[in-house]
């Protein structure tokens, strides 16, 4: 499994141009705030339109403007953990997990609550969670997709240093126990090293 | 004076009233959803169009009915030879006075809730494989449905009021087209007519205040729902 990416998009005033090869494993996309590190998640999911470049994961070409494809958002299987969670509303944290839910699947709904320790949340509605606890939950729906791949924008952001060691654990246990491809966005150095196998800088 | 059969009247309002607003409703949430969310050329004069009704007279709202909906009216014409749909002094062309005049209001809800939802949301249910019209169906209507239920309240409850554009377009028939407004003005008219206008003004206070009501606490909903953290 592999991420070959080189994309390019102008935002505004600024250009996000980005390219790397990487084998799988926990990759860091590593910069300052304002570097595209976001937007370069966003082209590789689908959400972001690049003016030129190339996506491909695991062999499958994602996006190619040389070429014309452009894989739809829905058909990538980008498990996509966003910085803000996204958890929807208006559903229970038990429908939260469900909703991208395929039979399958790395793990069952269940497996996937014992794994992240949100077993005894699965009856709550997301405004009564804290944010270490809305971060697991948004992890766990995006592990019950089925992803090919997971991308992770920054999801220790707002976590006191208990829950982000909390959720530390959890991205070990994944990069180390569930073996999918990681492309993990941070600003924060001694957490790029203590789990990135690559790093690039943006 | 005759007393007019009150729960009559109260009946064929509430009818005008809720045929009004369950034929506005596809048609309102297809404005407000196309003002919310499309970029299109002419945006600002649709915009205008569907808002006309709230500033116009309703006088002049309801002769530019009689103009396009009447027997010789184009509109008209085309309904009564398709369908056998005929306006002219009937409940249906009241119900129509209606619809047009609550619209805008209607509109206006639908478009504020539909704006009010995350976009942001969205995209995460695609990343987790969900068509458009699933993402349509499961987040983005659920999330704006508070709001498109109070648009239809205040459309109900506005065209229950609904007075100038009815008369002028469908005339005041007892039975047909009197509508609770249009029997309090009668009872004006008439000597004697007080003890009715007063039993029927309280009921129109008591059907707008609940409507309100209604609009108001879905309204305070939707604001809870749409944080996620």
């Amino acid at each position: 499994m592999s991420f070959e990416v080189a994309v390019e998009r102008r935002l505004g005033d600024t250009v996000v141009a980005c390219a790397f090869h990487i084998g799988g494993g926990l990759t860091a996309l590593f910069g300052p705030s304002g570097a595209g590190k976001t937007s370069v998640l966003n082209m590789v999911a689908g959400l972001l339109r690049p003016d030129a470049g190339r996506v491909v994961v695991g062999g499958e070409v994602l996006f190619d403007s040389a070429g014309g494809v452009d894989v739809p958002v829905q058909a990538r299987r980008a498990g996509y953990v966003f910085q803000d969670a996204r958890l929807f509303p208006h559903l229970r944290v038990r429908e939260n997990l469900a909703y991208g839910m395929k039979p399958e699947g790395l793990m069952t709904l269940e497996e996937a609550a014992e794994f992240l320790g949100i077993a005894h949340l699965l009856n709550r509605w997301p405004r009564s969670l804290s944010g270490g606890e809305a971060h697991r939950v948004s992890i766990g729906r995006a592990l019950l997709s089925n992803p090919r791949f997971l991308l992770m924008d920054e999801p220790l952001t707002g976590l006191d240093r208990a829950r982000r060691e909390d959720v530390l654990r959890v991205i070990e246990r994944l990069r180390d126990e569930v073996g999918l491809p990681i492309l993990y966005v941070s600003h924060d150095r001694a957490e790029v090293e203590r789990l990135a196998g690559t790093i690039i800088e943006m | 004076m005759i007393e007019p059969d009150v729960w009559g009247i109260v009946w064929l309002s509430l009818k005008v009233s809720a045929v009004a607003v369950g034929v506005c409703l596809p048609l309102a949430f297809a404005l407000a959803w196309a003002l919310a969310r499309g970029r299109f050329a002419g945006k600002v004069l649709l915009d205008a169009v569907v808002h006309l009704p709230l500033v116009l007279p309703p006088v002049v709202t309801g002769w530019l009915l009689l103009l396009a909906f009447g027997p010789q009216g184009p509109a008209g014409r085309w309904l009564e030879a398709t369908l056998g749909v005929t306006f002219m002094f009937r409940w249906t062309g009241a119900a129509l006075a209606a619809a047009v005049m609550a619209l805008p209001l209607m509109v206006r809800a639908m478009r504020l809730s539909i704006e009010a939802v995350d976009l942001r949301l969205e995209a995460a249910a695609m990343t987790l494989g969900a068509s458009r019209w699933r993402v349509f169906r499961t987040i983005t209507l659920p999330l704006a449905l508070p709001g498109v239920v109070a648009g239809a309240v205040l459309g109900f409850a506005r065209s229950l009021g609904e007075f100038g554009a009815t008369i002028t377009f469908v005339s005041n028939i007892p039975g047909e087209t009197q509508t609770l407004p249009l029997a309090i003005y009668s009872a004006l008219q008439v000597p004697g007519g007080e003890a009715v206008v007063t039993r029927l003004a309280v009921i129109s206070v008591l059907l707008s205040l609940a409507a309100l009501v209604v609009s108001e606490v879905m309204a305070r909903r939707m604001g809870r729902g749409s944080h996620v953290l």
